[in-house]
């Protein structure tokens, strides 16, 4: 008796959507919705030309450094002051409700303030990839910390481990998988943030692509700029989700 | 009192924040190599008192001492198996047994070795590189007991070790409990809420009443250990104990 492999059918599934979803772009822009709505082929063209070109390229060069550093940045402060709150009460007083405040705000209000202070350059773009990032990574470690199990913070007592032992073999191994999360969240914001940061202080990287193309009104170019983002990020997205399954595999976590 | 008791508890009492007084002047000896249960209601303080003993809690009145030094914190000579059996999630059968030994600085090789031989009394052998989460509740509890043998304690501390585990699993678990103790000189201390699992295990039993938990009654039953365990679950000394322990209870069941 035959039957179909069970691991080919959701790749065929998710094939028919992408050629549904293209599908319909397709239509939409041949109808057209707008002169301002290209169809698939078109923009699939524009993005040939502009990676054969390395207008893409130079952009991506430009846009992931500040994304690059911002979550660099994040990553060790941010992971630091979330470690820092999650174990002591002191730290948490001080830095919890600003964490809390950052995270609730609509970030993207306080970049005009950013160019203010700080203008145009690398810095701004820094930051505001530091802004949105920061506190989903913060609170992630935080929480991941908090979160530890009490019986396991009472079995390494009662076995004579001193707090140290605690910290480095219970609280931070129980926090880690939920610190990576945090990370990858983080990195998600970052994506946002960059674009916000290009597209509202000044036009660099995609941005530039994006804004450039749209001023001119080569709108292949300005659709496959916006859509080479959008893959990027979900493609980086979704391989740290993969990476993150692969590093701490359900059966090797806390409840 | 007993002369030869390994642990002693003076007068302890102890008040959670809030005003929750969960013991209130308890006094008892715990005779050395013998296996004593705590057994009472829940809420009567019977895991409190189990922790204040093993230093895990602070008492708010009197003091514990062991082999004839005063209990401030926990200490080599006593180890714990948990309720809910406190294992690493991230760290396999052999890390777990050995988790103890490692704590304490005992290197790679020799606290491996120790753990190995543990888990092979505990009837885990081929379930070294397992994680926790793919063993069952009652494999799960026997890396528990592995890792508290492992320190090789004294005195081993069980805080209503099987009452995650199902009854068949916990029965064999019961005897399997017996035997391994039965060529060690081991002082257990054991809380349950069972009260056959108090009569078929204990030398001594303490049956503790509720709120705030304080002692009741001390029981000994005389059973004969060398018998099988079939034949002590008929044996006329365990159903007296089984029978008393209920008349007791029976009165704090409202």
């Amino acid at each position: 008796m035959k039957s179909k492999s069970p691991a080919a059918s959701p790749l065929v599934w998710q094939l028919i959507s992408f050629v549904l979803f293209f599908g319909v772009w397709e239509l939409a822009g041949r109808w057209p919705v707008s002169a301002a709505f290209p169809p698939f082929s078109q923009t699939f063209v524009a993005l040939l030309q502009m990676t054969a070109d390395g207008s893409l390229g130079n952009a991506y060069l430009i846009t992931l450094q500040p994304l690059a550093i911002g979550i660099a940045l994040c990553g060790v402060t941010g992971v630091g002051f979330g470690i820092g709150m999650g174990l002591s009460r002191t730290v948490e007083w001080f830095t919890l409700p600003i964490f809390i405040i950052l995270q609730a705000a609509p970030m993207a209000a306080i970049i005009p303030l950013i160019t203010y202070y700080y203008g145009i350059g690398m810095t701004s773009k820094v930051l505001a990839v530091v802004f949105l990032a920061a506190p989903v990574i913060v609170m992630n470690s935080y929480k991941g910390i908090r979160n530890t199990h009490p019986s396991l913070i009472q079995m390494c007592r009662a076995f004579l481990g001193t707090r140290k032992q605690e910290v480095v073999k219970i609280i931070l191994p129980h926090a880690a998988a939920v610190i990576f999360a945090g990370l990858r969240l983080g990195l998600a914001m970052g994506f946002i943030g960059i674009v916000i940061a290009e597209l509202l202080i000044t036009p660099t990287g995609i941005g530039d692509l994006i804004t450039y193309h749209s001023s001119v009104a080569e709108y292949p170019r300005m659709f496959a700029a916006i859509t080479s983002i959008i893959v990027v990020a979900a493609l980086t997205l979704h391989g740290l989700e993969r990476l993150e399954r692969a590093l701490f595999p359900p059966e090797m976590r806390g409840s | 009192m007993p002369d030869d008791a390994i642990v002693e508890v003076r007068e302890v009492g102890k008040t959670y924040e809030g005003g929750v007084e969960a013991l209130r002047n308890v006094n008892l000896g715990f005779p050395r190599g013998r296996l004593s249960t705590l057994l009472g209601p829940s809420g009567c303080g019977k895991t409190t008192l189990l922790k204040i003993i093993a230093g895990l809690i602070k008492p708010t009145a009197g003091e514990v001492w062991v082999k004839g030094r005063k209990v401030e914190a926990p200490g080599p000579e006593r180890a714990f198996v948990f309720q809910d059996f406190a294992l690493l999630p991230w760290a396999n059968v052999l890390r777990n047994v050995a988790f103890g030994l490692e704590l304490q600085g005992v290197p790679r090789e020799r606290r491996d070795d120790a753990a190995r031989r543990q888990i092979a009394e505990v009837g885990l052998s081929g379930f070294e590189s397992s994680y926790p989460n793919q063993l069952s509740g009652g494999m799960k509890q026997r890396v528990g007991l592995a890792r508290a043998l492992a320190v090789d304690a004294d005195i081993i501390l069980m805080d209503e070790p099987f009452s995650s585990v199902d009854e068949q699993t916990r029965r064999k678990f019961q005897e399997d409990l017996l035997d391994l103790l039965q060529h060690r000189q081991k002082t257990v201390i054991f809380v349950t809420h069972s009260i056959e699992e108090a009569a078929y295990l204990s030398d001594q039993i303490v049956l503790l009443s509720p709120r705030p938990g304080t002692v009741s009654r001390i029981i000994r039953p005389s059973i004969e250990r060398g018998k099988g365990p079939d034949e002590i679950r008929r044996d006329k000394h365990y159903l007296d104990a089984v029978d008393e322990i209920w008349q007791i209870l029976k009165r704090y069941v409202d």
